[in-house]
């Protein structure tokens, strides 16, 4: 079963009928890292998959035209030549899944960028999402015209937490219309939502109104993706997969800093999901440092060794 | 150019296996001296019979293993005696700090334990790694503490035999030694001759700890040691985790003893789902639950119970992670199924699972197959299964789950409870007045909510009904390995023959009281009953095996409706209060029943007064724990009643004994039936108005009159009674009561003490009664929102 449809009838049943147990997530996630482990070869492909899901980030109140030069040419040359080349793998095969930046950086990015990668811009007042209803919408549409190829909306979390799903949903679906076929990814804000069974609900509505993604958080709460967190939307996605047809992709973001635990991050969609879903069309992890660590690790898989920080390029 | 680098954007997992270089090399060293470690040292056994050990995942040799003999067992019994005294008598710090030690090389070695465990039994590393060998460590940590601070009135044992089972070898050795040496015991324990590595090894450890000559003696064997172990006299207690077959067997062999027992035995444990359920955990619930450790283990969810509602969905659920699982060489990191124990083994769950699907049963397994080479078995679910189906009813002892459905809460807990066994249970409802309503009325000894195979030190582990008694880890296990000791009264009381007796007007009819109605006897036959003068007092009613039937109907029925705490207190004050009243009356007939002196006849009456208000205070007082094992959530311990509990009374200090068992039965929540000393019987039959007058309803206290052990057979075998007390003084009676306790595994409890002293108002006399009474529940319940 596929589906082409964009949006669901909002199911208050199903939404109210959710159930997570935390520490039956907890055991699951803390097991599972300890049920697969990929090694040798198989861990430098890997970890050359995961940058290709990167969405490579900068989202600071200091950014600007310089720093996203820089953030840009990192993305399309994201590994030194030398481990590429020692790895046998050619140059233009390997490249982050898109940068992420604010709305006014949109453009310098698409100059540095040329089209050889999209343009993630965060968006509708971003990160609280507090901003007039109107501002917000408008945000989409300009980010749209200014060259973003794709929209990371943050979701009003107040909704949420009052549980008024309609106005949740709402607001989602309005920033899709704007959005029109542009993918839109829903930042849920987990830290916010603090417990698993919001995150969950959610999930469901962001998905029901029109959302392309589901991504965790903005990476400005304290508690950003996990494999709690991760777990549970995934599941929310598997399960929505089921019901629709639809394949809604997933993005985790903030704090995922290593090379290791990016593969948790893998492994964890692998098993819950499958392999389908292991491709940037449905899995991009939101990074900034992430990228290095990988880096290195490939380095040690090419030469051998550790390769002191001050060889690799920094973004 | 490597391919899989090359072909990144398809990403899969790879071999990632274990080394096992070093731990190959060791078996290699022990294989050309096969020993037994005893008293401290290697001991070369006299055996010459050998079997052979296999890696289970290749199904190719290890090493011969020896099969010790008789010489080989006293040796190590022998070591293990004479090391007892001073083990016991040495500081609680000094045992301690021996404890600390193994525990400390224990996670020296970790990784080299988990590889040797995973080789020699075919389980994942994953799980001896994370699980097992942590687990083993704790299990020392544990009771290194309990060594410490063990109360000092609490005495060792003995020498323990200990003989384990080969699906956990490493960590039920802990589960048996540490407890056991903590607490001041020596030990000859028995691997499983399929899985005897990881002992020998920890053998190595003992001797870099330390440990003094014949604390710990490990001798290697099969069924035909573990029999040289059970039957030798020098043993003073048997601890055994196997099969509830070989558990019933041990019991009868020993039954001619007064060895004590722990029998940790088989299930078929229920894993309930209800529709409000997080379906998704729930699922990964039932993976940990069955296919962890191939499903060989003895607490297994092998049922799985979905409420109808949500069936279909959760079935598909279920299939879909099956095809997840991965199967294959133990030894790679990314191995949730390994391989199945023994040939012997596979052919079992093999012929087990043809007979399901003869049955009617419907089988589905994932589409991906088997490695050709090794025992494996994939992962396996019955479908189209109901309580009457052979599949739903037998412990498989493999990877094989067989799921039904209930409608409703109480269903749930019918289908639940109808098995033999009561080893654990899980079950899975977000709604926390559902499953804590289900947890006290599944009859398991272990309940885990929203989760399932939680283990911890601190937490007892043991069944209910056809899955043993006795409990390992916590506080409750320690009880397992200390003497509980009655006091004894130095002299006997001499008879007074002299006694004068006036028989009343009117002739008494004693009959019997069952339900809380006065019954004439089925048989319509009496016995008469003398003074110890010799004169004539009356007849008795004769029970016979219809008054048994009908009297333990009753009995299991009244034991449903439960009375709670308050109520039972107050109902056995009410009883002092009205036995007060008719003092004359009893002081009368203990004189003349038991040829007690006037003045001995009223200490005991008193005494009798002052014992039901012990055990009316007792009713709301002898509580639970609350364990803490390092999660968050907690355990319950909860103390909860056997269920019918039968005794066979003496004629010693009638009243007194009488009084004493009852009050302490129906404190905690039993209900009773007494079959009086027969030469006293008119006491406990002149007690059928107090106990209409204090309003105990019917069925909680029943009287059956007898001859003396005229009942024992009938009682001992009834497979509706769950526990029998026998205070008599003949060690036939003993071995009947212990021998057919088997035909249910009911708890019987038969003292050693010939002469009790009733009188003892000593604490740990009195609450040992209610201990008997009552079995440990553990009620696990992680929590987070």
């Amino acid at each position: 079963m596929k589906s082409n449809r964009i949006f669901f009838d909002l199911d208050l049943n199903w939404i109210n009928n959710i159930n997570v147990n935390l520490s039956a997530v907890e055991r699951r996630t803390s097991t599972l890292v300890k049920r697969r482990s990929v090694k040798k070869e198989y861990q430098a492909s890997w970890l050359l998959k995961a940058i290709t899901l990167i969405d490579l980030t900068t989202l600071s109140g200091d950014d600007t035209f310089g720093k996203v030069d820089r953030l840009c040419k990192k993305a399309l040359s994201p590994i030194a030549n030398n481990i590429l080349s020692k790895l046998e793998i050619n140059e233009d095969e390997v490249r982050v899944g898109a940068v992420c930046v604010y709305h006014h950086l949109v453009c310098q990015a698409k100059n540095q960028l040329n089209g050889q990668l999209p343009i993630a811009a965060v968006s509708t007042g971003f990160p609280a999402g507090l901003s007039s209803f109107s501002t917000r919408k408008k945000e989409v549409v300009d980010s749209i015209k200014s060259g973003a190829n794709e929209i990371d909306i943050v979701i009003n979390r107040g909704f949420v937490i009052q549980n008024n799903w309609k106005k949740l949903y709402e607001e989602v679906k309005s920033f899709k219309l704007a959005a029109n076929k542009t993918k839109i990814k829903a930042i849920l804000g987990v830290g916010d939502l603090e417990t698993m069974r919001n995150v969950a609900k959610a999930s469901l509505v962001c998905m029901m109104a029109g959302a392309d993604f589901i991504k965790t958080s903005t990476g400005k709460e304290s508690i950003n993706a996990n494999l709690n967190n991760s777990l549970v939307m995934l599941r929310m996605i598997r399960e929505f997969h089921e019901f629709s047809g639809k394949k809604i992709g997933f993005k985790p973001a903030g704090g995922i800093s290593t090379a290791k635990s990016v593969l948790e991050f893998l492994i964890l969609v692998m098993e819950e999901l499958g392999e389908d879903w292991l491709n940037p069309n449905l899995l991009r992890i939101g990074a900034s440092s992430l990228l290095i660590d990988i880096e290195r690790q490939l380095y040690h898989h090419a030469f051998g060794r550790y390769a002191t920080h001050d060889k690799l390029a920094i973004a | 150019m490597n391919k899989i680098i090359k072909n990144f954007k398809n990403i899969k997992y790879g071999p990632a296996p274990e080394d096992d270089t070093e731990v190959i090399n060791w078996i290699k060293k022990i294989s050309s001296s096969n020993k037994n470690y005893i008293n401290g040292k290697w001991n070369t056994s006299k055996g010459s019979k050998k079997i052979k050990v296999i890696n289970p995942s290749t199904n190719k040799k290890l090493f011969d293993l020896t099969i010790s003999t008789k010489k080989d067992v006293d040796l190590a019994v022998n070591s293990a005696r004479k090391a007892q005294k001073k083990w016991s008598s040495i500081s609680s710090f000094q045992r301690s700090k021996y404890l600390y030690a193994i525990a400390r090389l224990i996670q020296k070695h970790s990784r080299f334990l988990a590889v040797l465990e995973s080789i020699d039994n075919g389980k994942p590393i994953r799980e001896t790694r994370d699980i097992d060998i942590p687990l083993v460590a704790r299990h020392f940590y544990y009771h290194a503490g309990w060594a410490e601070k063990l109360d000092k009135n609490l005495k060792p044992i003995g020498v323990v035999g200990q003989i384990i089972p080969w699906n956990f070898p490493l960590l039920m050795l802990a589960w048996k030694i540490a407890p056991a040496i903590a607490c001041g015991n020596t030990v000859v324990l028995k691997p499983a001759e399929y899985t005897s590595l990881t002992a020998l090894y920890f053998a190595e450890l003992c001797i870099k700890a330390n440990i003094p000559n014949g604390v710990i003696n490990i001798i290697t064997g099969d069924g035909s040691t573990g029999e040289l172990i059970t039957s030798h006299p020098e043993i003073q207690k048997i601890a055994f985790t196997g099969s509830t077959e070989i558990g019933k067997k041990i019991v009868q062999s020993t039954s001619t003893t007064n060895k004590k027992l722990t029998m940790e035995l088989g299930g078929k444990s229920p894993f309930i789902v209800f529709e409000d359920a997080d379906l998704d955990s729930a699922v990964e619930g039932v993976v940990d639950a069955i296919w962890f450790n191939q499903g060989q283990v003895c607490c297994a969810g092998s049922r799985l119970l979905i409420q109808e509602s949500i069936e279909k969905k959760f079935i598909k659920k279920l299939k879909q992670r099956m095809e997840k699982l991965r199967i294959g060489n133990p030894l790679d990191k990314s191995i949730d199924i390994g391989a199945i124990v023994a040939p012997v083994q596979l052919q079992k769950i093999n012929s087990l699972v043809k007979k399901g699907i003869k049955d009617g049963a419907k089988l589905w397994q994932p589409s991906w197959s088997c490695p050709t080479e090794g025992l494996f078995y994939p992962p396996s679910l019955f479908t189209n299964v109901t309580p009457a189906s052979f599949i739903a009813q037998v412990e498989i002892f493999g990877p094989v789950l067989t799921s039904l459905t209930f409608r409703k809460p109480s269903e749930a807990v019918a289908i639940a409870n109808n098995t033999p066994y009561g080893l654990a249970a899980s079950i899975w409802s977000e709604n926390i007045n559902l499953a804590l309503d289900i947890a006290p009325k599944i009859k398991a000894g272990v309940i885990w909510i929203n989760s399932t195979n939680l283990f911890d030190a601190s937490c007892g582990f043991g069944g209910f009904k056809e899955s043993g008694f006795g409990r390992e880890g916590g506080s409750e296990g320690i009880r397992a390995y200390t003497k509980n000791k009655l006091p004894e009264k130095k002299i006997n009381n001499k008879v007074n023959k002299k006694t004068k007796y006036n028989l009343p007007i009117i002739d008494r009819t004693p009959k019997l009281y069952i339900g809380g109605k006065q019954k004439r006897p089925d048989g319509g036959y009496s016995f008469g009953l003398n003074s110890t003068n010799g004169t004539f007092i009356c007849d008795i009613a004769q029970s016979n095996r219809k008054d048994v039937r009908d009297c333990v109907e009753i009995a299991a029925k009244t034991f449903l409706k439960q009375l709670n705490n308050f109520n039972r207190s107050q109902l056995l004050f009410y009883l002092a209060e009205n036995l007060q009243i008719r003092k004359n009356t009893f002081i009368e007939l203990i004189v003349a029943l038991s040829g007690s002196t006037l003045s001995n006849a009223n200490k005991e009456f008193d005494a009798s007064c002052e014992r039901l208000f012990y055990y009316a205070s007792m009713a709301d007082k002898f509580e639970g724990n609350i364990h803490n094992p390092p999660m968050r959530g907690l355990t319950l311990a909860v103390k909860e009643p056997l269920g019918v509990i039968t005794s066979l009374l003496n004629d010693d200090l009638p009243l007194l004994n009488l009084i004493t068992v009852l009050g302490s039965i129906f404190s905690t929540g039993n209900t009773n039936i007494i079959v009086p000393g027969e030469k006293t019987s008119l006491i406990a039959t002149e007690l059928y108005q107090v106990l209409d007058t204090s309003d105990i309803p019917g069925g909680y206290i029943n009287i059956l009159t007898a001859k003396q052990n005229d009942l024992t057979a009938t009682l001992s075998l009834h497979e509706n009674i769950d526990g029998i007390w026998y205070f008599g003084h003949e060690q036939s009676q003993k071995s009947i009561v212990k021998k057919n306790s088997i035909s249910n595994l009911k708890r019987f409890w038969c003292p050693d003490e010939k002469n009790i002293d009733w009188f003892s108002n000593n604490d740990q006399f009195l609450n040992e009664f209610l201990y008997q009474s009552t079995q440990i529940k553990n009620i696990w319940i992680p929590y987070g929102e």
